[in-house]
């Protein structure tokens, strides 16, 4: 699809034993329930369902896919937002499906989660000062006001606002400060992983790359570990090592990311990625595009089989018996999920 | 009322619009003095980022600008020798949905969910075209197959709800086309969509476009939408055009500094990200302001490395870039010549 060479090198040299967090078998199903006096199951959507993958300390691992394929609830479960219906999550060594009460707030120190929408996410009664201090207050890192006021405005400053604002509220600010404000919170307790959750969709074009730029910066700064949610591919591209596109809930193809943009596997990646225009006339004159019919099944009920036979250009019987293809590698650390691939 | 020939190949010619929402919060200049023309079967890409003024634009050639607040200042827009601003209500309501139609962005508010999509697009065949019930059903279907949507007699009867989002947006096209329109507008229609199915609406689209010979306008963010689909680009920033020019000249040989940046601060799909973006200091223009010279000036490199101070207070006329080669149709609002101002 592109003529670009494949780039094996990695950007950052990462130490690959070095496992921040690793996800096995992680399933998050939300109850349908019916019935107004008794209230009964009647089923359930699976927004997670099965999913493993490890991050490796310092890279950026992207999660893409459509909406309602489950890249946000992963996010939320991995952090315990949203508790697991089944599987593990390891943190630093630590399980945290099973953890609760003092011991997981304590872990929620180390980990935490930039929102897409930074109109939403930020109290509109809190001054930006009591925003970015509010973890502090709740872990009572510094009892002395002064100290903390002075580590606020450092941190203001390391996110590019001028500590000058810190007394005003977030209707003051553009969208691209308003998110400078939640990286700024996201960061307060010096946590050594971040999931960022679509974190410049509801930006202008202009403004993204800042933000983008900033994370990168952070990154490289503080040694962070990212775990990027988005939908647009091609930031996606720019900013990550590693991505795991998702299907309805699972995951059918992780790889190093050149790797997986120049030689996608599986169909529904080969689909996704023809699908995203290129800003060049003279690319999209020559591009060919994989058009997949149809919309996303409902997570409520799967298609039996492949989750993806109901679009899949290439599907065959199997597809329709065998359910769960397995992730298995392709290609030196490229897994795919496809009756296709052998 | 227009002469045969060479006049007759401009459909839509804008000129000078003007169009300000005076609001609790003092005057908002959407757009400053637009102006640009459209042939006949070409698709202008209306590129910009939120609050550029590339929706208020559209809306004022629809007579659409709820007014009050809005009022369209000055300007004229000529659509075969008429001007669509000094027409009366209910000669304009002859020509929307008729000869210009509109797509929207979000085809969840677009529609009315209270009504079948079948009672929605045979409303304006039966105003327009005067069609009976039962011929009006039959080319509601029609259309609904057309637009790709399977069972389409019977899916006439159907609620809004019970449509995914590429199919409303489907839906939605469909109603465009439903009179045979000469121009149709589409303001971001595939904004709230995913990328595959974006991809199925932008196939949809460019093929009816030729099925229909229709002149088209269509409005995004995503510069790699347009990039796809557009004749002609219009870059706009601040209620004005920035740039404007054949999609490979805006694309491949860009002379605005606003355009400039705005390609350097996307990442390409086709390229691995190694290197970092380009990006543009700080944040789009307040429109509460009166613009005043160019809207860029505050943010613009260029203008920075020639210390150029007539930014500030001169508004830059839209004229040939310097050096075009072609026919003189790329043209921008700049005063600079940006291939100096790199340095």
């Amino acid at each position: 699809m592109s003529s670009q060479v494949m780039t094996a090198e990695k950007r950052k040299s990462l130490d690959e034993s070095d496992v921040i967090l690793e996800v096995t078998d992680l399933k998050k199903y939300f109850p349908i329930s019916a019935g107004i006096v008794f209230q009964r199951q009647v089923g359930a959507v699976r927004a997670v369902d099965g999913i493993s993958f490890h991050v490796i300390r310092g890279e950026t691992l992207g999660l893409v896919g459509e909406s309602g394929c489950g890249k946000s609830t992963t996010g939320r479960t991995i952090l315990q937002l949203y508790r697991p219906t089944e599987g593990s999550v390891r943190f630093e060594g630590q399980e945290l499906s099973t953890m609760s009460g003092n011991d997981l707030r304590q872990m929620r120190r180390r980990m935490q989660i930039i929102f897409q929408d930074p109109f939403a996410s930020l109290n509109p009664r809190m001054t930006v000062g009591s925003i970015v201090s509010e973890p502090l207050q709740i872990h009572k890192i510094y009892s002395n006001k002064k100290e903390r006021q002075q580590y606020v405005e450092q941190l203001m400053e390391k996110v590019g606002l001028n500590p000058y604002f810190i007394n005003r509220y977030p209707h003051e600010f553009s969208g691209g400060q308003r998110q400078r404000i939640g990286i700024a919170r996201a960061l307060a307790l010096e946590p050594s992983f971040i999931v960022a959750d679509e974190p410049i969709s509801a930006l202008d074009v202009s403004i993204q790359a800042q933000v983008v730029n900033l994370m990168e910066e952070l990154q490289d700064e503080l040694n962070l570990t990212y775990l990027f949610i988005a939908h647009d591919l091609s930031m996606v591209r720019h900013i990550c090592d590693r991505v795991a596109v998702m299907y309805l809930g699972k995951i059918v193809e992780l790889g190093p990311v050149d790797e997986v943009y120049d030689n996608p596997q599986h169909p529904y990646t080969q689909a996704l990625l023809s699908a995203v225009p290129v800003p060049d006339p003279q690319v999209e004159e020559d591009r060919q595009r994989i058009i997949i019919s149809g919309d996303l099944p409902s997570p409520s009920s799967p298609p039996t089989g492949c989750n993806f036979n109901t679009r899949c250009p290439v599907r065959f019987d199997l597809c329709f018996e065998e359910p769960d293809p397995p992730l298995i590698e392709a290609r030196p650390q490229h897994y795919v999920s496809c009756h296709r691939v052998t | 009322m227009y002469e045969e020939g060479s006049a007759l190949s401009v459909l839509l010619d804008v000129k000078n619009l003007v169009v300000r929402f005076y609001t609790q919060e003092g005057t908002v200049f959407a757009v400053n003095g637009v102006s640009f023309e459209l042939e006949e079967g070409e698709t202008l890409g209306i590129v910009g980022e939120s609050g550029s003024g590339k929706s208020v634009s559209s809306l004022a050639l629809m007579g659409l600008i709820p007014s009050p607040p809005g009022k369209v200042e000055s300007g004229t827009v000529m659509f075969e020798g008429r001007d669509l601003l000094t027409l009366k209500p209910d000669q304009m309501r002859l020509i929307r949905g008729k000869e210009i139609a509109m797509i929207f962005q979000d085809p969840m508010t677009s529609l009315n969910p209270v009504l079948t999509i079948g009672t929605q697009i045979t409303e304006s065949l039966k105003l327009h075209e005067g069609m009976n019930t039962s011929q009006s059903r039959k080319r509601a279907a029609d259309l609904l197959d057309m637009v790709g949507i399977p069972d389409a007699y019977r899916r006439l009867d159907d609620y809004p709800h019970q449509f995914s989002g590429g199919m409303r947006q489907r839906v939605m096209i469909a109603m465009g086309l439903s009179c045979n329109p000469k121009l149709l507008i589409a303001d971001e229609p595939t904004t709230a969509l995913d990328v595959t199915i974006q991809a199925q609406i932008i196939e949809l689209v460019k093929q009816l476009k030729d099925e229909f010979n229709m002149a088209m306008i269509w409005i995004t963010h995503d510069l790699g939408v347009v990039a796809g689909i557009a004749d002609r680009i219009q870059v706009m920033y601040g209620g004005r055009i920035m740039e404007s020019g054949s999609s490979h000249e805006v694309f491949g040989d860009s002379r605005h500094p606003y355009t400039e940046g705005l390609l350097g601060s996307l990442p390409r799909l086709d390229s691995s990200g190694e290197e970092k973006l380009t990006q543009i200091e700080g944040s789009p223009p307040d429109m509460r302001n009166e613009p005043v010279g160019c809207p860029f000036a505050p943010r613009c490199d260029i203008r920075e490395n020639l210390n150029l101070e007539q930014c500030w207070n001169d508004r830059p006329p839209l004229e040939t870039v310097p050096g075009d080669g072609g026919d003189g149709t790329h043209v921008m609002s700049c005063w600079a010549d940006i291939r100096e101002g790199v340095a």
